[in-house]
This record gives C-alpha cells, sequence and structure tokens, in this order.
C-alpha cells in the first residue's frame, strides 16, 4: 500500500511539475468542444440536445491523448525494469499508474465538464448527472486505456495503435454516459444507467489492472 | 560458501541462441566481470539472472536453492543497474534516490549515499540539469543506498554500470563493490575493461561470454 501511494506520489508531482500532458488534455477537451457549435451552428434548441453527446466524446478523446505516455517515460528510462524488481506487486504498480493518470486527467475533465455545459446552454438538470456520469465513467477510461497503453509499449506508431484498440472498448461508456445527459433532459430516470457506468467501472477495476501488468511483463523481456 | 550458481544455461532471443551452456558460481565475497563482444549476452545473462528474462535452458541457485522456487524471495536479494538511468528529471536529486529508497523498503539515508557518489552538492538540483555522467553517479547511488541499510541486496547485477563515468567516478564505484564484497556480498558485472576491472583486480574472475556463442 505505502508502494502504491509513493508511486501515485511520485507520478503526481511529475505531471505537475512538468504540467504539458495533464494540460494539453483539458485545452484539447475545451477547445475541440468549442469547435461543434460552429460546425452546426449556435441554434439554442440544438447545443443543448447534443451538448451531453459532445462533451462525452471530446472527454473521450482528450483522456486518450496522454494515454501513450502512461508507461513510455518508465519503459524508456529503465523504471519499469525496477518497478519489477521492487517488492511492489506489479499490478499495484499498474493501479498505481491508472489512479495517477485519472487524477491528472479524468478528474480536470471533470472540473473543465461544467464549464462546457454552460457553453452548451445545458440546463442546470443536467448538470449533475453530467458530473456523475463522468466521475464514472472516466476512471473506466483510464482503466481501459491503460491495457492499450501498456500492450503498445515499445511498438512504432504506438499512438495510433492505442486509439484502434482502444477506441472500440469505450463505446459502452461513451452510449451510457451520453444517454444518462440525455435521460436527464428529457426528464427520465437516469439512475439505472448510472448503475451501468458503475458496473463497468468495477468490470474495468477487475480486470484491468492484471491485463496490464502482464503485458507490462511481457513489454520488458 | 555456495552464494550464486548458474548450470548449462541457454538464452534465446527471437530466433537466435544467443549463448549455450553457460556455467557459473560466485561465491560470496567474491565478483564475476562478464566480457564479450556486443550481442554475445551480457546484457541478456545479467536480465537472466535478474528474472527479467526466462531462460530458455538451465538452472540458477542462490545459496543451494533453486531462484524459480521462489521468486519474490529472489527478487528482494538483487539490486540491478541496467544499461538505462531511471532518473526522473522533473524530481530532484534527492527525490529521485528517496523514491527507490522507499520503493524498495530500504532506510532513504540519502546524504550518506549521494556523498559516496560525490553528488552531495546536487542534492536539491532538478535531474533535468544533470550531465549523463552525474545521472549515472545518481543511479549508481542507489547501491550505496542498500549498502547503508541492514535489508540490502546481497547480489548486485550490474550493466556496464562505469559507462559515462569519469575516472573519480569509476574509483567510487570501485570502491563501493569492494565494500559490497568486504560485507560477503556478490557482485556480477558486465564490462568491455577499463579502469573498473583493474580496481576489482584480485577480487574478481572473469568470464568470456564469446566462449559460449553457439
Amino acid at each position: 500500500m505505502i508502494g502504491l501511494l509513493l508511486l501515485i506520489r511520485r507520478d503526481l508531482k511529475l505531471a505537475f511539475r512538468g504540467g504539458t500532458d495533464a494540460a494539453m488534455a483539458v485545452v484539447f477537451f475545451i477547445l475541440a468542444a468549442t469547435l461543434f457549435p460552429f460546425g452546426v451552428g449556435p441554434d439554442p434548441e440544438i447545443l443543448p440536445r447534443i451538448g451531453g453527446g459532445v462533451i462525452w466524446v471530446v472527454a473521450l478523446l482528450a483522456a486518450m491523448l496522454s494515454l501513450e505516455r502512461m508507461f513510455s517515460a518508465d519503459y524508456e528510462d529503465g523504471s519499469l525494469e525496477q518497478f519489477v524488481l521492487s517488492p511492489l506487486p506489479m499490478v499495484m504498480v499498474a493501479l498505481a499508474k491508472i489512479i495517477a493518470h485519472w487524477l491528472t486527467t479524468g478528474v480536470l475533465l471533470l472540473v473543465a465538464a461544467p464549464v462546457l455545459a454552460v457553453f452548451y446552454n445545458l440546463p442546470a438538470a443536467a448538470f449533475v448527472p453530467l458530473i456523475v456520469s463522468m466521475l464514472l465513467g472516466t476512471p473506466t477510461l483510464s482503466l481501459i486505456g491503460a491495457i492499450g497503453a501498456a500492450l503498445t509499449l515499445g511498438a512504432r506508431r504506438s499512438g495510433v495503435l492505442i486509439s484502434l484498440l482502444v477506441l472500440p472498448l469505450y463505446i459502452p461508456v461513451l452510449i451510457f454516459g451520453a444517454l444518462v445527459v440525455d435521460s436527464a433532459l428529457a426528464g427520465r430516470e437516469y439512475g439505472a444507467l448510472l448503475m451501468v457506468l458503475g458496473g463497468f467501472l468495477l468490470l474495468a477495476l477487475a480486470a484491468a489492472p492484471w491485463a496490464t501488468a502482464a503485458a507490462l511483463r511481457q513489454a520488458i523481456e | 560458501m555456495q552464494g550464486l550458481t548458474v548450470k548449462e544455461l541457454d538464452c534465446v532471443r527471437g530466433d537466435r541462441l544467443v549463448f549455450a551452456g553457460v556455467a557459473l558460481a560466485v561465491n560470496p565475497g567474491r565478483a564475476l566481470l562478464l566480457s564479450g563482444a556486443n550481442g554475445s549476452g551480457k546484457s541478456s545473462l545479467l536480465r537472466i539472472l535478474a528474472g527479467l528474462l526466462p531462460q530458455a535452458a538451465g538452472t540458477l541457485t542462490w545459496e543451494g536453492e533453486d531462484i524459480a522456487d521462489d521468486a519474490e524471495a529472489h527478487r528482494r536479494r538483487i539490486a540491478y543497474i541496467g544499461h538505462a538511468d531511471p532518473v526522473k528529471p522533473g524530481l530532484t536529486v534527492c527525490e529521485n534516490l528517496e523514491f527507490w529508497a522507499r520503493l524498495y523498503g530500504l532506510e532513504p539515508e540519502i546524504e550518506p549515499a549521494l556523498y559516496q557518489f560525490g553528488i552531495e552538492a546536487l542534492a536539491d538540483l532538478p535531474a533535468r540539469y544533470l550531465s549523463a555522467g552525474q545521472r549515472r553517479r545518481l543511479t549508481l547511488a542507489r547501491l550505496a543506498v542498500g549498502q547503508n541499510s541492514p535489508y540490502g541486496p546481497p547480489l548486485w547485477l550490474l550493466d556496464e554500470p562505469a559507462t559515462g563515468l569519469d575516472p573519480s567516478a569509476v574509483a567510487m564505484l570501485a570502491n563501493s563493490i569492494l565494500a559490497h564484497l568486504a560485507n560477503e556480498g556478490v557482485a556480477i558485472i558486465a564490462s568491455h575493461g577499463g579502469l573498473l576491472d583493474e580496481a576489482l583486480g584480485g577480487h574478481a574472475d572473469r568470464l568470456d561470454l564469446q566462449d559460449a556463442a553457439p
């Protein structure tokens, strides 16, 4: 447990001192979301209708931006080998990296999402469902993304490969995340949809750290 | 007097047999210098000994016990220094060393370790400002942290540790290794000759992997 916290703390320090990856994801999130109204027009009827879906799609793409760097720096400078030899099990190493990724990407997207919700003229009733759905969905994105990042470690054009591997697996999260916001807008019950998102999170939490650890071990051989 | 014993070790990378039938025995208090041309398998042998790479055939024993029987115990007895320096540019010299010491469950006595490799004046400097040689010294300072700890690993696996070091740093490294050997430790070192080999002199045996080439 101490090792897990040590690694998370180290990665947070590096992220906040380096800054670029985390800042890039949020700036991309905001910039890309602001492009849509230029394409579909500023109709106050249309924007709230597409807002939830757009925010979710852009959040998903933003979360993917920093996936390539999730393990590559540790792989290149030999840290990954040292992790394998350390008393911290590789599953915990993978989990620590995933948590750090979520804290430096997912949480920032969560903070920026209400700003975009205002921008898309979403009614106040959709704010809480949007935030809760992202609170459940963004960790799942980091968990699934970690598997792709670990599997493509050391490969050429790993960024493209990660997208090909991970995007199809993101689709269920996207569908249910956007549905939560749509249901809230239509005044329908959305609790069950949130539970499905929670189920995805639990499923990913149960499988992704193990799969990621196995892929990491494979990568250093 | 058992230390590390290796018998009939084969290594395959991809489809290529890198070496075959390697046998070695290193007693406590002794070092083994691995030599051989590029690609002869020095790094692969060290990685196999560290458990980072599976061997194609052969057995490895520590104090008479098969290493495969308890991989976790084997990991605890290893200090492995590879080609790369696991140094994060965004952390200070002190933070880098402290992170690894704590992760390995060692007492993070940082200052003596930095002093041992002559980088104590750089303790609060972000590692991004270090030269390649200073980064190497910082990597090697991890050995000193283990050395000063009661739980320090007895088996050092060093892959060309003197690369990028100036003669004074090589002397510091040699002193650390000699102190480790004096403490009944074991060191296996991939090397292309030079000052380190000379400094270890009579404390080290030699193995040329060229002789094990298929």
